[in-house]
């Protein structure tokens, strides 16, 4: 069943074309990244999926709900973690959770339920307590991620969201990745090759607003005929006509 | 509920900015009871209490301002709103969901200001009542510019114009400081130009009783609040569309 359906979107700003007639499917509770260069268009096509900015032409449905005429019921099954740590820095974790379930109109039971919930699958029982800004960078995106999660959606947008971590939080992160795989559409952009690799079922390539390679890691590579993953990335960007 | 929420976040961040604290609540507090001890050695009518009070509390009030316009300024700035945006909350529910709490908070600044006067001997009558509930007009005034200046200027920005600038102007041109008709000319003309002067005049006039004194006052207080308020939702509205 697919769960995202986009039909040749597109988004000019000024002179420069963003995403040109994007045309992609991505299945239900698929793990898809979408990888590229700084400026290949990853982020304007999360922003435009998750009704922040309008397309300038062409269309996309998230679970049939229409991104341009149908903006409220597309918030309604969505989650973004966003590139930058997105939390209220004065407020401790619980509270931020809290926020995020009392925006999707949940009660008291039910936000301290799912709070319950989610800090013991996350392990944010040890910092529930503590202000969201005094926590490190992995704790942080944790967070990030568990307040996207707190709506239970049904596709969740995950926009770099191991940019700046070291390793051991990165791994931790990939680990929560792993853990949400199946049970929800992810979405992920990233700039590591080897996070795409380990966590992604399907990659696409954009480059210069268009996808010019679209597969699993293993079709990627056989495409580019390289070994490794990273050196087939390089090899299609470099190769691309546009 | 999704406005609730909202609400409660703006006031937690704003309470726990210490910062905050000390200049809203502490700020007009030490002026009051400097300007208070000067008085009593060298008494300058503008400074006695049921003159000093009413301008304190609007002075304080342009802290609201500065409050507001941070938060919200840091909040686009940082991927929040990005965030927020995403989600099914409605434009009203931000608006109202920054502006409303700081209702409650400029109300228990102008509270505290009146009963520290109370403690230096200004008289507790049933005018102090009216002149904290006259002060909602003055406070939707510096609350809706906060949202507006927090729609267009950056985190820093806020800093040096509401921080430094607003307040400035609040003091220079409310008449708390020293007599409007000292400088007179096209000073005191701008000056009552302004709401600044007309909120602390209503405030003085309702505290000594004279409430046939507070209409202009009063309607000029409304009119600059009524058009900074629109003009903040409107701004609002646009800073929206383009994130």
């Amino acid at each position: 069943m697919t769960a995202i359906e986009i039909k040749k979107l597109s988004k000019r700003y000024r002179d420069i074309t963003a995403v040109d007639r994007l045309s992609l499917e991505i299945g239900a509770g698929e793990l898809f990244s979408l990888l590229g260069v700084n400026g290949a268009g990853k982020t304007t096509t999360i922003k435009m999926l998750s009704c922040l900015t309008r397309p300038d032409s062409g269309d996309a449905l998230l679970k049939g709900k229409s991104i341009l005429r149908d903006s409220d019921g597309v918030k309604s099954i969505i989650a973004v973690s966003p590139q930058e740590t997105a939390v209220a820095p004065l407020l401790s974790v619980r509270e931020n959770l809290a926020l995020m379930a009392g925006i999707h109109g949940m009660n008291k039971a039910e936000t301290a339920a799912k709070i319950g919930e989610l800090s013991e699958k996350l392990g944010l029982e040890s910092v529930l307590s503590r202000k969201a800004g005094k926590l490190s960078g992995g704790w942080q995106r944790r967070l990030s991620i568990a307040m996207a999660l707190i709506s239970d959606p049904e596709i969740l947008f995950l926009d770099e969201p191991t940019l700046g971590l070291d390793v051991l939080a990165r791994s931790e992160l990939w680990d929560l990745i792993r853990s949400l795989k199946g049970r929800m559409t992810i979405v992920l952009t990233t700039h590591y090759m080897e996070e795409a690799e380990a966590l992604s079922d399907r990659t696409g390539i954009m480059k210069n607003g268009r996808l010019i390679a679209l597969g699993t890691p293993a079709e990627i590579k056989a495409q580019a005929g390289t070994e490794r993953f990273e050196e087939a990335f390089v090899k299609l960007v470099k190769e691309a006509e546009w | 509920m999704r406005m609730f929420s909202y609400s409660l976040r703006t006031a937690r961040e704003i309470l726990r900015d210490p910062l905050n604290l000390g200049f809203g609540l502490g700020f007009p507090l030490v002026l009051l009871f400097l300007l208070s001890a000067i008085q009593a050695n060298i008494p300058v009518s503008l400074f006695e209490l049921d003159m000093l009070t009413p301008g304190l509390t609007v002075f304080g009030l342009a802290f609201m301002t500065l409050f507001s316009a941070a938060l919200i300024a840091k909040d686009r700035s940082s991927s929040l709103l990005q965030r927020l945006y995403t989600t099914p909350l409605r434009p009203s529910d931000y608006i109202l969901g920054y502006m409303l709490p700081v209702l409650p908070i400029s109300a228990a600044q102008c509270l505290l200001c009146y009963l520290a006067a109370a403690c230096l001997g200004l008289k507790l009558t049933i005018n102090v009542l009216w002149a904290l509930l006259l002060l909602i007009p003055a406070e939707i005034f510096f609350i809706a510019l906060g949202l507006l200046c927090g729609s267009v200027l950056t985190d820093k920005q806020v800093g040096g114009i509401c921080g430094a600038l607003l307040t400035n102007l609040t003091a220079w041109l409310s008449g708390v400081w020293f007599d409007l008709d000292l400088v007179g000319g096209t000073f005191k003309a701008i000056a009552y130009a302004l709401p600044f002067v007309h909120a602390v005049e209503m405030e003085r006039a309702v505290l000594a009783g004279n409430y046939s004194n507070i209409w202009t006052h009063l309607l000029w207080v409304l009119g600059y609040g009524i058009v900074a308020l629109v003009a903040a939702v409107l701004l609002f509205l646009r800073q929206m569309r383009r994130q």
